[in-house]
């Protein structure tokens, strides 16, 4: 059973690129231009360095010791948090935005939830100086202001979605459009495991310097190459893919999923696509998204605009079906808690994404020695207010 | 031989309209496609919503929506068009995205279009190469021809094997857009118009995109052989009666 993904794009029966002929042209340069640009050593030392210099990798593993005693378990935060821009997502868009400037475009759009990703793309394209276009939810707009002010400040336009839902969805259906329209200077930055092959798998290689460092940083602190458990919150799952990657053919190594219920998986308010979802096809590829029986793609919800998304990244279909990954759901609630408790033990503010996976103790018992690697992926800075109104703080 | 081939026969160009099943309310579908032929269209793509129609503008994403919202889905559809071969005998096309054909079932799905006496399928998301190793046997046992886009940045070679896998017409959109959003032909649509009639291709090319009224209409044609209107006549039907569709139609044949 392999886990990475094959030569036509596909991990197992999810993945491909389902995309409308308008798209072809910029996919497939993209498809047949990214192994090899990646690989370059002149790519490979300005991506390096930038991870280094400018987001300030490696990014600690840290051993949570009252989290620790608290679940009677040795637990480990890979500090995705302490990047600049607060979360993983600038991994993939300082290797995104490379990959932009040896295709030759000029011009970038992106697609947000949180706004993280939508910062994070905006941080790179005033870093080199290119036209930022994101579109954003207008239902996110007004939950994530923090972050939509940060865009604006760095010189990117904000475009609201309003169709559907109005999240993260209908923002990446309006960034499709604008490159459709913009077929020949723009490069699509997708944020997430998620789109036409192959953005899953490039979107992944970008973000495993997590699971990349987490071997490395073991061996440091616990003469160990591998965790007994990675853990990661699940929307599209960028962040998970990165924290899993160089762990996936390792049956050592649990791999374990946290997805957002929502009010409760049952309560028509969710986002726990593993639990809700059927094979189909959404932005691109084919993988489990929450439908109805008629193949109209349902509104999900999620407390968390970045996990408030109706599927989830082929790679990780793929593990749900085969039963390597464990999935699991935190609701609204579980994940608030989980975020309050990580901050009054460790003195941590989580994303209230990054809190879904800290709910992983209300489902699971590990054993006292244990290692788990939680990815802790993104700061809850822009989250206060949405902490202070449900904490009445 | 299939209505579509048989009308790609005639010596004149074609006229084909699109709307939206269920919209502007869910029960048009048949006065819609009797209004048309009657009004002397050739051809009709019939769309069955999508929720999240990525390849079209505003207008037919607001249809599409409504649409939705009046209770439109695949069963009702089938339903609706059971019987429209006893009136209407100009080809019929349902164009839609893939994903709710999949959850359908591609066969049965297939199997529900001959026996209503659907002649073709559009489904912009249906990639070419997924369609002819997984698909293509399929299509062919119930008689139904699929249509391929192409857009001004496919590649020669691209187009080339488009038009070798198909077996009826080639889509070309005007332009690189979203369905609606360009009013008027410049000199690089004419160009591009041109570029692939100079192909010579086995199968003859409908224009679609951007096509609004009898200019437009005269501007794709000249090359092709024939033009699709969408977002122009989805926002006709959105503010007049289903019976002056026949007042619409000339504006695009005669002007």
């Amino acid at each position: 059973m392999s886990y990475n993904i094959n030569e036509k794009g596909y991990y197992g029966e999810f993945g491909g690129a389902f995309i409308p002929e308008m798209l072809y042209p910029n996919v497939e340069e993209l498809r047949q231009n990214y192994l090899k640009v990646m690989v370059e050593p002149s790519f490979q030392k300005q991506f390096n360095q930038l991870l280094k210099d400018y987001v300030g990798r490696p990014s600690p593993l840290y051993f949570a010791n009252r989290l620790s005693k608290k679940y009677q378990t040795k637990i480990y935060l890979k500090r995705e948090d302490l990047n600049h821009t607060g979360a993983h997502k600038i991994n993939n868009t300082i290797g995104q935005i490379l990959m932009a400037k040896r295709l030759g475009k000029t011009r970038i759009i992106a697609e947000t939830g949180a706004g993280q990703h939508g910062v994070a793309t905006a941080t790179v394209c005033a870093l080199m100086g290119l036209e930022c276009i994101v579109y954003m939810g207008e239902i996110d707009i007004a939950r994530q202001a923090p972050n939509v002010a940060r865009m604006k400040m760095l010189g990117a336009r904000v475009v609201p979605a309003t169709s559907g839902s109005k999240t993260l969805k209908d923002a990446t259906n309006e960034a499709i459009r604008d490159w459709i329209n913009n077929p020949e200077n723009t490069h699509y930055i997708i944020g997430s495991a998620i789109g036409p092959h192959p953005y899953p798998d490039m979107v992944t290689r970008f973000q495993s310097v997590i699971s990349e460092e987490i071997t490395w940083q073991l061996k440091e602190k616990e003469n160990r190459e591998y965790p007994d458990y990675v853990v990661a919150c699940i929307g599209g799952g960028s962040n998970a893919a990165g924290t899993y990657y160089h762990f996936l053919d390792n049956k050592g190594v649990g791999i374990i999923a946290i997805e957002a219920a929502g009010k409760g998986i049952d309560s028509g308010k969710s986002a726990a696509t593993s639990a809700l979802g059927k094979a189909g096809i959404i932005h691109g590829c084919k993988t489990l998204l929450m439908q109805t029986n008629d193949g109209q793609i349902t509104e999900p919800y999620s407390i968390s605009a970045g996990l408030d998304y109706p599927g989830v990244g082929p790679l990780h279909a793929h593990l749900y079906k085969t039963g390597r990954g464990e999935f699991y759901s935190a609701t609204d609630d579980d994940a608030m808690q989980a975020g309050l408790e990580l901050t009054q033990l460790e003195g941590i503010i989580p994303a209230i994404e990054t809190a879904h996976a800290l709910a992983v103790f209300k489902h699971k018992t590990f054993k006292p020695d244990d290692i788990v690697v939680i990815s802790l992926s993104g700061r809850g800075d822009k989250d206060l207010q949405n902490y202070i109104d449900y904490f009445n703080l | 031989m299939n209505r579509i081939n048989q009308k790609l026969q005639e010596d004149k160009k074609l006229i084909s309209i699109y709307f939206t099943a269920g919209y502007p309310n869910l029960n048009d579908t048949t006065t819609i496609i009797k209004n048309l032929e009657k009004s002397g269209v050739d051809m009709i793509e019939i769309g069955l919503p999508f929720s999240d129609p990525l390849a079209d503008g505003p207008t037919i994403q607001a249809s599409s929506t409504q649409a939705l919202k009046n209770g439109m889905t695949t069963e009702v559809l089938f339903n609706q068009l059971q019987d429209i071969r006893k009136s209407v005998s100009i080809p019929l096309i349902i164009m839609g995205y893939f994903n709710p054909i999949l959850q359908y079932g591609v066969e049965a799905f297939c199997k529900r279009c001959q026996e209503i006496g659907i002649d073709g399928l559009i489904l912009p998301d249906l990639p070419v190469d997924v369609f002819v190793e997984q698909y293509k046997a399929t299509f062919e046992k119930y008689g139904l021809i699929n249509v391929f886009l192409i857009t001004p940045q496919t590649s020669d070679e691209r187009i080339r094997y488009i038009d070798s896998v198909s077996n009826g017409f080639i889509y070309m959109v005007s332009s690189a857009s979203t369905t609606g959003a360009k009013l008027g032909f410049g000199e690089e649509q004419t160009n591009y118009f041109k570029r692939i009639a100079d192909l010579n291709l086995n199968n003859p090319q409908i224009v679609g995109f951007g096509i609004s009224n009898h200019k437009t209409f005269n501007q794709a044609t000249q090359y092709a052989k024939g033009a699709i209107i969408g977002s122009a006549f989805v926002k006709f039907i959105k503010k007049s009666p289903l019976d002056n569709i026949e007042n619409f139609i000339p504006t695009i044949s005669i002007g």
